[in-house]
């Protein structure tokens, strides 16, 4: 049995549903995170776990336990905020404390937990000063030390990096996951930006309008997405509209070229609509080794650093082709047909629509 | 110096005559109390009066008491509703507004219906049932100050999220309360109780119908029989006015953890 349970849970709010038939087992010591676009109910998910929005209908259960209507505060669930909610009035050690505090342990036990929490978080100084001293990378980092501090079965995440600029959200996702490694906690993470979801977990949940779209791992995700919003929202891919030529080869013709996934194409017949996705990076200039060519017109391009970005039309349909900047290649120039290579393995052939 | 800036200057100068003038003419009256020069006896006689002492010290009371019964009805109540009950929060301003609306003169006759000695309840019947009314009275007098004051202070520190982050570590809602939110609002709910306290030290309706004897009735007496005395009165009233003001902004930036 899974040490999380998340059983047909649905929620509305008057008439509307935010969360439909949402069922996921999730493993002691795993890292999920619930990745979507605002308003896609992964937060209400999140709530629902923490106890601080009851299913509609559904269960969930912990280590075998159903707390589908236990209250929030007798789950043994620590929680991180994205506005990180520390309490004002109280310092670094007793905001760690609090839990502890509640729990009724000695003053001693708290103490020793404090201070090897400030040590985990790696901020053994500031224990004295109050929140609104502290920059918010540390508060963030205080904050999970307080959801840490009593030990809890679940420890949920609900986008605690979104509040912090770019260089700490790296540090900081980093030192989140590797403790999370150390501690083996088991925890959600809520987030809608596609990169922190990517390089976090041991499994993504892509949601959209409620629903669970696709549940996989990071590699899953990027390189099979199963449906088209997946494809779209999660890294930078070209789609095409094609039709299924021979479904056993892998055979799709897009408009007159016709092209090979390396797997066969399940539960489709000639003649079928399909979409095809391909990864900028999965293209090359020139034809290369991979078996697929297209022909395309290059319109623009744009040096990015270490990548060189090109933009082309095949027919009518514009697409990205990501080539390293390598020294001595001249990029080819806007208004030149060239030819667009592909590995078989590259080709993602989307289930639906 | 612009236009625009002078122009500023001068609306401010013209504001503070207007309120400095009045207030600088009756600290002078107070002062004449000795023919052919100045002197603080008015002063002297209104402190050395017992009647000016127990009179003060009788609404000093009230209004502390006042305020414990305000601040205990009033923060879980704006508190509850701001956390369970939003849909609630413009019934409950309405009815906190109230008292600002219905004239003193009519509470005080409903009061003293509703509580006369003939009534199911009659607190009128004696003088501790009788300070009991009144300071309830208060209690509705200060439920629009008290009430905005703690409202806005738990809208500034996102009551919310901190409930939920404290009940995730286990708290119940009673030690959230008392340990979490309370501190956190306490410059609102100080505030709330200074102007509580300034209102109360010199209301005259409610005490007067009541025959309660307070400091406003006893400043209505002064005034009708003496001369310099309200004058100094009216000075010490304003400190005191002032003086709670001033107590708002201090501790308002007081609490531990507050940003300074």
């Amino acid at each position: 049995m899974s040490f999380l349970e998340l059983a047909d849970i649905r929620k509305t709010f008057g008439a509307a549903a935010v969360v439909k038939d949402f069922s996921l087992p999730v493993e002691r010591g795993e890292f999920v995170t619930f990745l979507g676009p605002s308003g896609c109910g992964k937060t209400t998910v999140l709530r629902m776990i923490a106890g601080f929005e009851t299913p509609s209908a559904g269960a969930i259960r912990i280590a075998g336990a159903d707390v589908t209507h236990l209250r929030a505060n007798r789950r043994a669930v620590g929680m991180v905020f994205q506005a990180y909610a520390l309490f004002p009035n109280m310092t670094v050690e007793r905001n760690i404390g609090f839990g502890l505090k509640v729990a009724g342990r000695p003053a001693a036990e708290i103490s020793r937990r404090v201070t090897e929490m400030l040590e985990l978080i790696k901020l053994p100084q500031l224990g004295r000063r109050y929140p609104h001293q502290l920059s918010g990378g540390q508060q963030q980092r205080v904050s999970l030390a307080r959801a840490l501090a009593p030990n809890p079965q679940i420890l949920l995440l609900d986008e605690p990096l979104s509040a912090l600029d770019a260089r700490i959200r790296v540090a900081l996702r980093e030192e989140i996951r590797s403790l999370q490694r150390r501690l083996g906690v088991t925890t959600i993470f809520v987030t809608h930006d596609q990169e922190e979801a990517l390089s976090v977990s041991d499994r993504i949940v892509v949601m959209n309008e409620g629903a669970i779209e696709q549940v996989g791992t990071p590699s899953d995700i990027y390189s099979r997405p199963k449906t088209r919003f997946v494809a779209s929202f999660v890294g930078t891919l070209n789609m095409f509209e094609g039709r299924v030529v021979d479904p056993a080869r892998g055979a799709i013709r897009l408009g007159e070229t016709t092209i090979f996934a390396a797997a066969p194409i399940e539960n489709a017949k000639a003649g079928d609509a399909r979409t095809i996705a391909l990864r900028p990076e999965a293209l090359r200039c020139g034809p290369g080794g991979g078996g697929n060519v297209l022909s395309a017109v290059v319109e623009d391009m744009s040096f990015l650093g270490s990548v060189v970005r090109i933009k082309a039309l095949f027919g009518e349909q514009p697409f990205h082709i990501d080539t390293f900047n390598a020294g001595g290649v001249a990029p080819p120039r806007p208004g030149a047909t060239v030819e667009i290579g592909f590995a078989r393995e590259d080709v993602i052939v989307l289930d639906r629509p | 110096m612009t236009r625009g800036r002078l122009g500023a200057w001068a609306a401010v100068a013209l504001g503070a005559v207007y309120f400095l003038a009045p207030l600088v003419a009756t600290f002078e009256f107070s002062l004449r109390m000795r023919r052919g020069q100045y002197s603080f006896d008015a002063y002297e006689t209104v402190f050395a009066s017992g009647a000016f002492r127990e009179s003060f010290l009788y609404s000093t009371v009230l209004a502390l008491a006042t305020i414990v019964v305000v601040a205990a009805l009033v923060v879980p109540t704006a508190y509850f509703v701001r956390l369970r009950l939003p849909r609630l929060a413009g019934i409950v301003e309405f009815i906190t507004l109230l008292p600002l609306v219905i004239p003193a003169i009519v509470l005080v006759f409903g009061y003293i219906r509703l509580y006369g000695s003939s009534s199911a309840l009659p607190l009128t019947g004696s003088s501790l049932g009788a300070d009991a009314l009144l300071m309830f009275g208060y209690v509705g007098l200060g439920l629009p100050y008290m009430y905005r004051a703690v409202d806005t202070a738990l809208q500034a520190i996102d009551a919310r999220t901190l409930t939920e982050a404290a009940e995730s570590q286990g708290a119940g809602s009673l030690r959230i309360l008392v340990e979490v939110i309370l501190p956190n609002i306490r410059s609102g709910v100080l505030s709330g109780a200074f102007l509580t306290f300034a209102i109360v030290i010199g209301e005259f309706t409610f005490a007067s119908l009541l025959d309660r004897p307070a400091f406003g009735p006893y400043l209505q007496r002064i005034g009708a029989s003496r001369a310099y005395e309200p004058a100094a009165l009216a000075i010490v009233a304003f400190a005191l006015t002032w003086a709670s003001l001033g107590l708002i902004h201090l501790v308002g930036g007081a609490s531990p953890g507050a940003k300074r």
